[in-house]
């Protein structure tokens, strides 16, 4: 089966998924991203890339987190933005995925940046759109389901790289509830990919799936044995509703076997870096000490999301259907 | 109606036929079997269907084919399915109790039944709820559902969370003899799942089907069967594992039947490939080791029969995100060439090993033929002298590509679209009269 | 109006050169000589070379003028008119402009102007920064060919080639430029 994300020519056409992306795109990406970093700096804080382009933010999950960012970002590239929570309209109307793709196709967009509590549904609107004849449009996963969050798992590789270059001789921990990340699944992607040698896996057997080693992953129930000597690591927000369903008995006891804490910390590297894809649970997965500390890079991470969402979509909008 | 089938190549299981021979029908039974040139004194044939090349069988046994009436209609219609039926050479299908309204009640099943005998196509044979409404807690009743014509009791895909209700279930069709048709599934590990639990819906970000859920299930069903010595048919069998159980249970001399959906003989969950909502199953498509010991499992024995599972769907409920995706297929005009598939894929895998007592092509016609009907407790599938002259003639070697233009259902959704198979249904004889030729 | 100069014959020919090559020191040194004497007495002098010929150009000149602090380079991949047929390029490098835009006289350095886009493009990224007092361009080489009413304040020598040529402009490991004519692969 051909891999939609990529057009004949072996261009990045949707990006759906850091899995099964080659080396040099992800690359790729992140070059044109440190040129996009330069931008927010200046005074006029956009390039005419993408003027009169239409992007539409297709949220049919809430964030108004990541919906901004992606409007930053395309507002950066001089693209018109139009936002759309599907919540409210026409899926409560019955409209089906689909039709709801082809009525905005029908009003010329360029772009759909997609959320959804499904995961493969960017998946199926690519597809749809290769197979009606649309692929001038091009889809940006901005998270579905539980399988990936590829803008987010690109823009965490940028952190590393601005932060250790090197990616062939790191050890990176990611911590918390694996089961449910999508943050996490495109992260372990994304540094096998870049050929980090040690990811692991951190968290109790019940927020763990079935598979990580296939995925090229070390996994730890015990948390102080499983930061010794790493240089990164990524910390997953744990959301309440794992409170529930017998999965965690309380976030108290969650943060006394898994919360960072500057104790916990000192078992990495001296000059490890902390990662989170935010928002923060302080005192659930993360102490504010560490959070407000000095090897926490939580903030420069947003930064170079703009960046890195603004490179995706420059380089999508320029290939060629 | 006299009908002359000749030059035909037989095969009828059954009765340990596998050679030319010819069949005479009349009055809508077999009335001889005999080598080609002969025929039966005085037999003046009003029609005849020379099947040189051909393979004649008797017509397939389908236990599971839903037809969506009552109930749901828009979906598909007893005519349409009934079509594909006789274009898929099935003469007798089981439908599962799961329409809308349940078939819990003898009107139900009575009003179905006599549409079904309208048509007069396929042979239905519908299976009762075992539980009011398929809720689980109160018992229906069975006698009155057996006399309008239900040949056993399911829950379909809905598991029994009361394990005492379903223990009085099994206790109640056993004081009859009635046979309960099971899924084996437990009603809370691997609930919301839509993928087989394992390093693939790990990837993909899929709640996962673990097969401890059909395993645990299966320790259960056995043990209440113990205790109530009720006859159980499993339906839908989709591990390694769960079919190390049955062979033992079996062994045990449990009351105990099973079959296995056409689509989980042949693949896997790789075949969910960029989440193709085709490949969503229930249960879930498994592993490759999984499926290695289905095929396996219906060669020795293991599995009693091979069905369709035919599920037809319209776009509204394939064309969403894998998880919002109604799980099943069509199977009907497919349920052939799988078996066919199968077959020769088992004739390859022979090489070096001892020479099969019967050739893999019998087996596979026998596991949708006489297998099927005595799982079923009917006594179609084989055609010995004087009865009901069900018959599907059919070119083993004809490939055909699987596209929505030439399925007679209404549910075109399968992921063997595009794919090219072999076996095609040349004509279909139902009790004695020609109900379809191509 | 420019001081050029056709191109000077080749004088360093290697003995088994296909190419032909031109000598892009003796051009430079005529570059640098028009450079400073049109600069003389200009405020606020900036110097922005376009990645990646004009950049080397614009770093010697830069250190010959004492102008180092006033350096900066520009990667035009962002401003360019052709992105709808040709996609992001793959080696886009960041841009770099370290010092206020506003009120300053820059020197723009190209290596080759031709059709007068690149130049275009680097225009409006200049504008996108703040607003120059005055913007002049200085280019190692004009091939003619313009498609825009663009025109170089400063050049080394004119010369025209067939479209399916291009000229190349390289650095050596000692820092000495090179020129040569080469078959368009683009």
């Amino acid at each position: 089966m051909l891999n939609p994300q990529l057009n004949k020519h072996g261009e990045l056409q949707h990006l759906l998924t850091i899995d099964g992306l080659p080396k040099s795109i992800v690359n790729h990406i992140l070059d044109t991203a440190s040129s996009f970093v330069g931008v927010s700096d200046r005074e006029v804080k956009n390039v005419p890339l993408m003027r009169g382009k239409s992007v539409f933010n297709l949220f049919f999950e809430n964030s108004t987190r990541t919906r901004t960012t992606f409007e930053i970002a395309s507002k950066r590239l001089s693209a018109d933005v139009i936002n759309l929570n599907i919540n409210a309209s026409s899926a409560s109307k019955g409209e089906s995925l689909l039709d709801t793709i082809d009525n905005l196709a029908a009003m010329h967009a360029d772009m759909f940046v997609v959320r959804h509590a499904q995961s493969g549904a960017p998946h199926l609107i690519a597809k749809h759109l290769i197979d009606t004849k649309q692929s001038h449009v091009h889809v940006v996963n901005a998270g579905d389901g539980r399988h990936a969050h590829p803008t987010q798992g690109l823009l965490d590789m940028y952190t590393i790289r601005h932060y250790k270059k090197d990616f062939t001789n790191l050890t990176v921990a990611i911590v918390g509830d694996i089961l449910h990340s999508r943050v996490a699944r495109s992260d372990i992607h994304g540094l096998t990919t870049l050929g980090v040698p040690e990811v692991r896996a951190i968290g109790p057997h019940t927020l763990l799936p079935s598979g990580l080693e296939q995925m090229g992953v070390r996994v730890f129930t015990d948390m102080n044995e499983g930061l010794k000597g790493v240089d990164v690591i990524i910390m997953l927000r744990l959301q309440n509703e794992r409170m529930s369903g017998a999965l965690l008995p309380s976030a108290q006891e969650f943060f006394k076997s898994y919360g960072l804490t500057p104790e916990r910390l000192a078992l990495a590297k001296p000059d490890a870096i902390v990662m989170h894809p935010g928002p923060m649970n302080r005192g659930v997965e993360i102490d504010s000490a560490v959070a407000d500390g000095p090897q926490a890079v939580i903030l420069p991470q947003v930064t170079f999301g703009i960046a890195v969402r603004m490179a995706v979509m420059s380089i999508l909008a320029g290939t060629q259907g | 109606m006299k009908l002359h089938i000749k030059n035909g190549h037989m095969i009828d299981p059954a009765n340990g036929i596998d050679a030319l021979q010819d069949v005479f029908i009349e009055a809508g039974r077999v009335l001889a079997v005999m080598p080609p040139g002969t025929c039966p004194p005085g037999f003046i044939a009003e029609r005849t269907l020379d099947c040189a090349g051909l393979i004649v069988a008797p017509g397939f046994v389908d236990l599971s084919a839903r037809l969506r009436e009552p109930g749901y209609e828009y979906k598909a219609t007893l005519e349409s399915e009934l079509q594909a039926a006789m274009q898929g050479g099935v003469t007798s299908l089981i439908c599962p109790p799961d329409t809308d309204p349940v078939l819990d009640e003898p009107g139900l099943v009575e009003m179905l039944k006599h549409r079904a005998k309208t048509l007069n196509q396929a042979h239905v044979h519908p299976l009762g709820a075992l539980t009011v409404g398929l809720k689980g807690h109160a018992l229906t009743e069975m006698a009155e559902l057996t006399e309008a014509g239900c040949i056993g009791f399911s829950q379909a895909e809905v598991p029994i969370e009361d394990t005492n209700v379903l223990l009085r279930a099994m206790q109640y069709a056993n004081t009859f003899g009635y046979t309960v048709w099971l899924r084996p599934q437990d009603a809370h590990i691997g609930r919301g799942g839509i993928a087989h639990s394992g390093p693939l819906a790990s990837r993909l970000g899929l709640a996962g089907v673990p097969v401890m859920s059909e395993t645990i299930a299966l320790h259960t069903i056995f043990e209440l069967m113990r205790a109530s010595r009720a006859r159980v048919h499993l339906c839908r069998m989709s591990s390694g594992a769960g079919l190390d159980l049955v062979r033992a249970a079996k062994k045990e001399g449990l009351p105990l039947t099973c079959d296995v959906g056409a689509h989980h003989l042949h693949l896997t969950d790789a075949d969910i490939g960029f989440f193709d909502s085709n490949a969503r199953f229930t249960p879930p498509l498994r592993s490759g080791r999984d499926r290695d010991a289905i095929r396996q499992g219906l060669f020795d024995g293991t599995i009693d029969a091979l069905c369709s599972d035919h599920t037809p769907l319209d776009e509204e409920e394939k064309l969403l995100p894998f998880g919002e995706a109604s799980p099943g297929a069509t199977g009907l005009e497919l349920l052939l060439s799988l078996a066919l598939k199968w077959a020769d894929d088992y004739a390859v895998h022979q090489d070096g090993a001892a020479p099969a007592p019967v050739r893999p092509l019998v087996r596979a016609i026998a596991k949708i033929t006489s297998d099927a009907a005595r799982v079923a407790g009917l006594a179609c599938g084989q055609l010995a002298i004087g009865s009901v002259a069900d018959v599907c003639v059919f070119d083993p070697a004809a490939r055909w590509v699987v596209n929505a233009s030439r399925l007679a259902s209404q549910g075109k959704h399968t992921p063997f679209l595009g794919y090219e198979l072999s076996g095609q249904v040349m004509a279909t004889v139902v009790a004695g009269h020609i109900a379809y030729q191509r | 109006m420019p001081n050029s100069t056709d191109l000077p014959p080749a004088t360093d020919r290697s003995p088994d050169a296909d190419a032909p090559q031109y000598d892009a020191e003796a051009l430079y040194r005529e570059l640098l000589q028009q450079v400073a004497a049109g600069l003389a007495g200009a405020s606020e002098v900036a110097i922005v070379g376009i990645h990646s010929g004009g950049a080397w150009l614009a770093e010697r000149l830069a250190h010959d003028l004492q102008l180092t602090k006033r350096l900066g380079c520009i990667d035009v991949s962002f401003y360019r008119d052709d992105f709808a047929e040709k996609g992001l390029r793959f080696d886009v490098k960041p841009s770099q402009i370290g010092f206020a835009v506003d009120g300053a006289t820059i020197l723009l350095v190209d290596d080759v102007l031709y059709t007068g886009r690149t130049t275009r493009a680097a225009i409006n990224e200049l504008f996108d920064y703040g607003r120059p007092a005055k913007i002049l361009l200085a280019a190692l080489v004009d091939r003619g060919g313009r498609q825009l009413p663009i025109a170089a304040d400063f050049v080394a020598a004119s010369v025209t080639l067939p479209d399916a040529q291009a000229l190349v402009l390289g650095r050596a490991d000692d820092g000495q430029f090179t020129l040569t004519i080469d078959d368009y692969d683009a």
